[in-house]
């Protein structure tokens, strides 16, 4: 028992239709963040910096909906959040509605660190951003060429779209013209294949057995301005204490009302549950018709990740050796 | 089983000196609050519309730290945010940022009944709030003299207060401050269960004084400051850095669930080890209509009812036995 532990997550809810080009792009990326995770914790960084660390490399890649590559409000402009919370003290940070901020993450970080606060959103965000002198970017860096035509087809639907992965020659090419629509496997009310949600995250436990827990995300692709999902809220996308660290990922609303994060923890203080059994109490039980995907360390050194959706784009890894990255079940 | 509520109107460092002229009034809009949630509660109205109904009544009261009597922000301005759940459903919906909403609570329970969403803050709450046609007002109507005061001293003092203190009068003989120079009274909050155990929680308000624009609290946090299931409902107050950091109104919920604790152990637990002491009370009820008022503050606002005829409405914290 003992050791450091990490794991990280790229979204729960994966088409099962997603070009093999896709599911190895997005592996290696998960590859690379569990590595650098690694030499992180082998040089002894502690594990809120190793969060941050690596969340940071998530959002400035565009692969996931984080920071760069963030799903777009109906505006079609984008607005982010970000938590991050240390386990040994339960302090957090959080922020939402940023829009210039380049890695918020970092602004959640300094927010936890820098302010007398927990969770800072909007203008007020921005402007304590500007106050931190943190790396301000316009709004226009984080929005791409891809996104764009997500949030094109997802007005034409007129739904909400998690997120949106799959370019649309390819879903031309699997669908005839048409969006495909597999009724057995839906999220949010949506067929699977024009949702595909890609919040991001990370989880440590360092080896003095600190937890600390990282989650950041764009949110839901055509969301109303101002909406604010699981992913700043402590307890439900985002929760670290002495005993373990949680990041959270799938449908938001289910993910909050399920209070999911806190819950695996609470299952393992209050009834005993070790930390597998933890996960899987809170995947099978706290999200009612919700789907989600959690991954979790616990201060012991294990690992530990869930989800009750088609997939989720993880990568696990413990002192002992133990190394896995995987989409699907 | 029965029905029962209890509501409240902030938890802090209530002076035990407060004059009558200051306290009188606010026992007075408990009592008037208590009885319109339980005449709702009677005439056979859901839990959830009795908790909308008389948190909008504590908005809608300058005394209390919500809708207009709301803390002032840094920039002089109000930043409002509530937060409603059904126990039942465990739906929920909670908004902050809210500037010119007059009943913040009724705005998130439309965000709950109307949106595919839980929560909306600042412009785009408002533009919901336009879309819906629900009542605005010029934000100036949400601002009293004892709260451009409140952040006057606040800002003397340079710090950011949890809630107000009393405004310094001369005949006012100041308590001993909190180690962190203190007064931590606001936030507005209501649960109710019917006779049929259906439970539901609503807490509203205008947050810290001096806060910095932007910041939000324990409030919309659903688990952190509102909370409700099919076990119990929570509406929790005081420090919301604290209030979050421990999840307060999940974890009495999660004691019960996980530990099998009755309502007031949970809560019990919950006050006093879950958070520092002088930080949180909180109301709460569960499904088969128990209540408990807890807090580990010098004093709280609070009432409650349930239907075997017991009352409470109180300040301070009760005399042990």
């Amino acid at each position: 028992m003992g050791g450091w532990a990490i794991a990280v997550h790229g979204g729960a809810g994966v088409d099962p239709n997603l070009p093999t080009q896709r599911q190895e792009e997005a592996k290696e990326l998960l590859t690379r963040c569990l590595n650098l995770g690694i030499s992180s914790l082998r040089s002894s960084l502690p594990a809120v910096d190793v969060v941050e660390f690596i969340v940071r490399e998530l959002e400035s890649n565009p692969l996931f909906n984080s920071g760069r590559g963030s799903a777009l409000t109906a505006k079609g402009t984008v607005e982010m959040e970000a938590s991050i919370m240390d386990g040994p003290s339960r302090r957090s940070g959080a922020v939402s509605g940023v829009t210039t901020v380049k890695n918020p993450i970092s602004l959640a970080r300094l927010v936890m660190d820098k302010s007398p606060h927990s969770y800072m959103a909007f203008s007020g965000a921005e402007e304590f951003a500007r106050q931190q002198e943190v790396e301000l970017v316009e709004n226009e860096y984080f929005i791409t060429e891809e996104n764009l035509g997500m949030l094109k087809l997802a007005k034409e639907a007129e739904a909400i779209l998690f997120d949106y992965r799959i370019p649309t020659a390819t879903l031309e090419t699997c669908s005839g013209g048409t969006i495909a629509v597999d009724n057995s496997l839906q999220m949010n009310g949506l067929p699977i294949s024009i949702y595909a949600p890609e919040t991001v995250g990370c989880v440590v436990v360092d080896s003095q057995g600190r937890c600390a827990a990282a989650t950041s995300t764009g949110g839901l692709m055509n969301k109303m301005s101002g909406r604010i999902g699981d992913s700043p809220i402590i307890g439900a996308g985002t929760y670290a204490c002495n005993i373990c660290a949680v990041s959270c990922t799938g449908e938001g609303e289910a993910i909050i009302r399920g209070t999911l994060a806190r819950d695996v923890a609470a299952v393992m203080e209050y009834k005993g549950l070790n930390l597998q059994e933890a996960v899987d109490f809170v995947i099978k039980e706290r999200l009612d018709e919700g789907i989600a995907g959690l991954i979790a360390v616990s201060r012991n050194g294990e690992v530990a990740c869930g989800f009750n959706s088609n997939g989720m784009f993880r990568g696990l890894a413990t002192e002992n050796g133990f190394m896995e990255v995987a989409i699907w079940e | 089983m029965g029905w029962a509520i209890a509501l409240h109107g902030g938890a802090g460092d209530i002076p035990l000196s407060v004059p009558p002229e200051r306290r009188l009034p606010r026992e007075a809009a408990l009592r008037h609050c208590l009885q319109i949630g339980v005449a709702a509660l009677k005439a056979k109205q859901s839990p959830l519309d009795v908790v909308e109904l008389v948190v909008r009544e504590l908005e809608n009261n300058p005394q209390f730290n919500a809708g207009r009597g709301s803390v002032l922000t840094t920039n002089g301005t109000v930043e409002m945010e509530a937060c409603i759940m059904d126990g039942k459903t465990k739906r929920c919906g909670a908004v902050s940022g809210l500037t010119t909403v007059v009943n913040p609570i009724s705005l998130a329970r439309l965000v709950m009944e109307k949106t595919p969403h839980i929560y909306l803050a600042f412009d785009g709450a408002e533009a919901f709030a336009r879309e819906q046609g629900v009542e605005t007002v010029d934000s100036s109507h949400f601002i009293t003299p004892e709260n451009i005061e409140r952040l006057k001293q606040a800002k003397e003092a340079n710090r950011v207060q949890i809630d107000y203190t009393q405004p310094i009068q001369k005949d006012v003989k100041k308590e001993t401050p909190t180690p962190e120079g203190d007064s931590q009274i606001g936030t507005v909050g209501c649960v109710a269960v019917n006779n049929e155990g259906n439970l539901a929680a609503a807490t509203s308000t205008g947050g810290m004084v001096n806060k910095m624009v932007g910041r939000i609290g324990d409030t919309p946090i659903i688990g952190a400051g509102n909370y409700a299931n099919s076990l119990c409902a929570v509406s929790a107050t005081g420090k919301g850095e604290a209030i979050i950091r421990g999840t307060v109104a999940r974890d009495v919920a999660a004691l019960m669930e996980y530990k099998g604790l009755s309502l007031k152990e949970a809560a019990a637990y919950v006050i006093e080890e879950g958070v520092p002491r002088g930080t949180a009370g909180l109301v709460a009820v569960s499904a088969t209509g128990e209540v408990t008022m807890q807090l580990n503050t010098t004093g709280m606002f609070r009432a409650c009812a349930t239907e075997d005829g017991y009352s409470e409405i109180g300040i301070w914290q009760p005399v042990q036995n």
